[in-house]
């Protein structure tokens, strides 16, 4: 028993944008491959939300801190974790920290949990939404998505066998609150201040951990500067069979998160008593050694059998036939005629606040006379009638069946039309909501669906949170079939 | 629980409608000014004489001095009403059992709407600050999922559906066509209803009701005195009104072919009124047809038609003008638009003009005549499997002493 990560998950959304629809339009620019793509309605909270859900999937684990990290938060001054924290349905006692703002805060972020898993078991989410201005690197090269790593005392399947840092104040990659876009200098620059950066870390980590260059089993050099990364990886000595290749070409660099991102693929291939290494190059050097233990292949088995898709799974999947406009539009880079009807009103917060269970944890409420189950949770039984003799029900994981459908092409969204779904829930409950990630010429009634936490949109400032449904087993599934299994035997006997 | 109505207890001396449609120059007060005088002088009394008023409005205003200050009424009581859609029939409801009640001796229920001065072509909402988590779906797409639920369960396939759909927009527009108080005063093709944009669903711009502005209103006493101010009133046969506990969107049996509400107030209303036998013993209907799929379902909620033939009936013309049971004969709320507040009050007022043999030639019914004298309203709020419903009889013959059933 060892303390050390214990768990992982990684969610890269349904949209993929191909490089070469960006020359389509621009007549310029582009590339080979795609980029992953947030939807118009996610965020790097609801990103985050679908990686934590992920890592949670296999159940079991229930963190006292969670951290939250991205250079792309959707709020400042309130936390964002805490949004992460309520949706997850996270204990109370849980505490919810933001380590928001450079990409290198996400491996600060991880570091602390590791240096504490022994003391306090952890969940750290990092997610990030790079964008860039329209024909720009950064919005070619880069993509969205998140990671999430539970740490622990007991049962890691990695534990950290040595670690190094190396930091030095240079301008490499910098934005002023409020720009949209990055800024980069000369990249030439940056490379020569990497490599010795890197360098240093890279040594005293090895030397802190014991082990030499011919022990790694998996090196990871991340970073969002290109040439840097290359440089820097040419340079470590390790095998070339070790190095973690690039995804970068298919769901582009995941800014903040790609580190973590190559690191979950490593544990989903490796097997146990493996050296792995992560070196990040952002603002500095930093470097964890980790060694996988006898722990990780039932974690891969349980995962397995859970119905978690791996990273490699999620790369492989996405859909690519999101035009370049719908990209613009989504990121707000073109500025389209909005619908013609009222603006969305923002939510109340005592009104939200009263309904936190619902709004941000999915829960019904089943009634313990009958087992009528409402959502959302009402008082009072519509069955029986009872009053107050309800359970709240976590539904989030359970999915369900499309009983119909409609398109409504007058409803407000930044992406119309907007499919209306009525899903009734395995073990009992119906839900009206929102499909998303769909595709509307293959919509049937009878279709499979699960729960996904989406931004709804934006009113006045204030982010609107819920979820909506996607499609099950759809090509970015989070892969949660692990609790829907429990959920529906356990809710079995409901007719209603 | 008993639910005993008001039968023959209460008449209708007078009434009033304005033109429905995009009346840019009329505001609120000019439409209940219009409405009222209108509905005073075919009483043949004062507005200052009438006892008690009910106005109905969903969003254009609040408080009874919406219409105690545009008409100068001196002091009396204005209760204002609000209840979705079926507005209109909820203000004439109450108005009927004060009258009933001998609280007062004469009353006005009116009904009025301003939709378009908001800026938008669709309705807009009134809702209370919420969580956010609302769906948000559009009316038009609530009622949507009628449609393919009905072909599925009856083995109606999607053409046949938005043939019946064509159909029943086809014959109110029909219908409007010959109405001068109609929002939409023209004849439209089945295939220009069919091919038109869609909306939500199969529901295209003409499977639609009209967003209108408009205002009705009816003026009541009780029966023994309806001869003092009119020769020939309308009495009030039944009135029934029901809220349902909103179980379609949580309650994984409601299958989207019906609305309960409406079965339930039909039913009472039936009671109420003696009927055994509607599609014989009505002359006329006016339901709530906000988009034609609702029409098609209210046929056999109202019992007019069998569970699954509605469809079959439609086709056949049964419910034309010109039909065995004349449906929505002004156009209804597709083609005579539908100002929330006034919707109600507009359907009772097609039955004054009908059923009296008051409407213009060339659009009266046939059906009306010895043994058929009676007229239905029905008034639909909210959505399918989550809304409020109101069904009216009305008729123009007292019920002999002693034959009530």
């Amino acid at each position: 028993m060892s303390a050390g990560i214990v768990g992982w998950g990684s969610y890269l959304p349904y949209w993929r944008l191909q490089r070469s629809a960006i020359a389509g339009v621009l007549g310029s620019g582009g590339g080979r491959g795609s980029r992953s793509v947030a939807s118009f309605d996610e965020d790097t909270t609801t990103l985050g939300v679908e990686a934590g859900r992920h890592a949670l999937a296999v159940g079991g684990f229930d963190p006292s801190v969670l951290f939250f990290s991205t250079p792309a938060p959707g709020y400042l001054d309130k936390t964002s974790a805490t949004t992460v924290h309520a949706a997850l349905g996270l204990r109370r006692d849980c505490a919810a920290y933001d380590f928001v703002g450079s990409p290198r805060s996400a491996v600060g972020a991880l570091r602390m949990a590791l240096q504490g898993a022994a003391a306090s078991p952890s969940l750290t989410v990092i997610a990030d939404l790079r964008t860039g201005l329209a024909g720009g690197a950064e919005e070619r090269d880069c993509g969205d998505g998140a990671v999430a790593f539970l740490c622990g005392a007991e049962g890691a399947v990695a534990e950290v066998i040595g670690g190094g840092s190396s930091s030095d104040e240079f301008l490499d990659r910098w934005r002023v609150p409020g720009e949209f876009d990055s800024h980069v200098w000369e990249e030439r620059f940056g490379e020569e201040q990497y490599v010795p950066l890197a360098r240093e870390a890279f040594g005293a980590a090895l030397k802190d951990a014991g082990v030499t260059e011919s022990d790694i089993d998996h090196a990871i050099v991340s970073g969002l500067h290109a040439r840097a990364v290359k440089a820097v990886s040419g340079g470590l000595g390790v095998s070339k069979e070790s190095l973690v290749p690039d995804v970068a070409g298919s769901v582009g660099n995941l800014g903040a998160a790609q580190f973590g991102l190559a690191l979950a693929d490593v544990l989903e291939r490796a097997t146990s008593g493996q050296v792995i290494v992560v070196v990040s190059l952002a603002d500095g050097a930093d470097v964890l050694v980790l060694r996988t233990t006898d722990a990780l292949p039932a974690a891969q088995a349980t995962r397995l059998a859970a119905g978690a898709s791996t990273v490699a799974e999620q790369i492989a999947a996405g859909r690519d036939d999101l035009s370049y406009a719908s990209f613009l539009t989504w990121r707000g880079q073109m500025h389209r005629e909005p619908p013609r009807r009222p603006d969305p009103e923002r939510p109340g917060a005592p009104t939200v606040h009263r309904s936190d269970t619902w709004k941000y944890s999915f829960a019904a409420s089943r009634c313990t006379v009958c087992g009528f189950r409402h959502m959302p949770p009402t008082r009072v039984c519509l069955e029986c009638k009872a009053i107050d003799q309800m359970q709240d029900e976590r539904l989030a994981d359970v999915p369900g069946t499309v009983a119909t459908f409609t398109i409504d092409h007058l409803a407000y969204s930044l992406s119309p039309p907007v499919i209306g779904v009525i899903v009734d829930f395995d073990g009992g409950g119906r839900y009206r909501c929102e499909l998303t990630d769909a595709d509307v010429s293959e919509l049937a009634i009878g279709d499979r669906v699960q729960m996904t936490f989406r931004r709804i949109y934006t009113a006045q400032g204030v982010h609107n949170y819920f979820w909506k449904a996607r499609p099950l087993g759809g090509s970015a599934s989070g892969g949660t079939s692990a609790n829907s299994a429990a959920a529906s035997s356990e809710g079995a006997g409901n007719g209603k | 629980m008993a639910s005993r109505g008001i039968r023959d207890q209460v008449a209708i001396i007078g009434m009033g409608c304005t033109k429905f449609g995009e009346l840019w120059d009329q505001g609120v007060d000019d439409l209940l000014t219009d409405a009222a005088t209108a509905a005073s002088a075919s009483a043949g009394i004062s507005i200052h004489d009438i006892d008690a008023f009910w106005l109905g409005t969903m969003t254009s205003g609040v408080c009874g001095t919406t219409l105690s200050r545009p008409l100068k009424i001196d002091y009396k009581p204005v209760t204002r009403v609000e209840n979705y859609c079926a507005t209109g029939s909820e203000a004439f409801r109450n108005a009927c059992y004060a009258v009933a009640s001998g609280a007062y001796d004469t009353a006005m229920a009116i009904g009025v709407e301003k939709l378009k001065d908001t800026g938008y072509s669709g309705l807009t909402g009134i809702r209370p600050v919420g969580d956010g988590t609302d769906p948000g779906l559009s009316s038009p797409a609530a009622f949507s999922f009628l449609a393919p639920s009905y072909g599925h369960k009856y083995g109606v396939d999607a053409a046949q559906m938005k043939e019946v759909m064509s159909r029943i927009a086809f014959k109110n527009h029909q219908n409007g066509a010959r109405n001068p108080r109609a929002q939409f005063q023209k004849e439209v093709s089945m295939e220009t209803i069919a091919k038109a944009p869609l909306v939500a669903g199969e529901l295209g711009v003409f499977d639609c009701s009209g967003v209108s502005d408009g205002s009705a209103a009816a003026i009541i006493c009780r029966t023994e005195d309806a001869h003092k101010y009119c020769d020939n009133p309308l009495y009030v046969k039944a009135l029934s009104f029901v809220a349902g506990p909103a179980a379609g969107p949580i309650d994984p049996s409601y299958d989207y072919t019906t609305f309960e509400e409406v079965v339930r107030s039909v039913a009472d209303a039936y009671a109420q009124a003696g009927i055994t036998d509607p599609r014989s013993q009505l002359a006329m209907a006016e339901v709530h047809d906000c988009f034609t799929p609702t029409e098609l379902v209210l046929m056999e909620d109202l019992g007019f038609a069998e569970r699954g033939t509605a469809w079959k009936e439609v086709l056949a013309g049964t419910f034309d003008r010109d039909g065995e049971l004349p449906v929505n004969p002004d156009g209804g709320l597709k083609s005579f638009g539908h100002p929330i507040g006034a919707s109600g009050l507009r359907m009772l007022f097609e039955c004054w003009l009908q059923l009296r043999g008051e409407a213009p030639p060339d659009r009266q019914i046939s059906t009306v005549g010895p043994g058929r004298t009676l007229g239905l309203t029905h008034n639909l709020g909210g959505a399918p499997g989550e809304g409020v419903s109101f069904v009216g009889v009305f008729g123009t013959e007292l019920e002999a002493a002693g034959s009530v059933g």
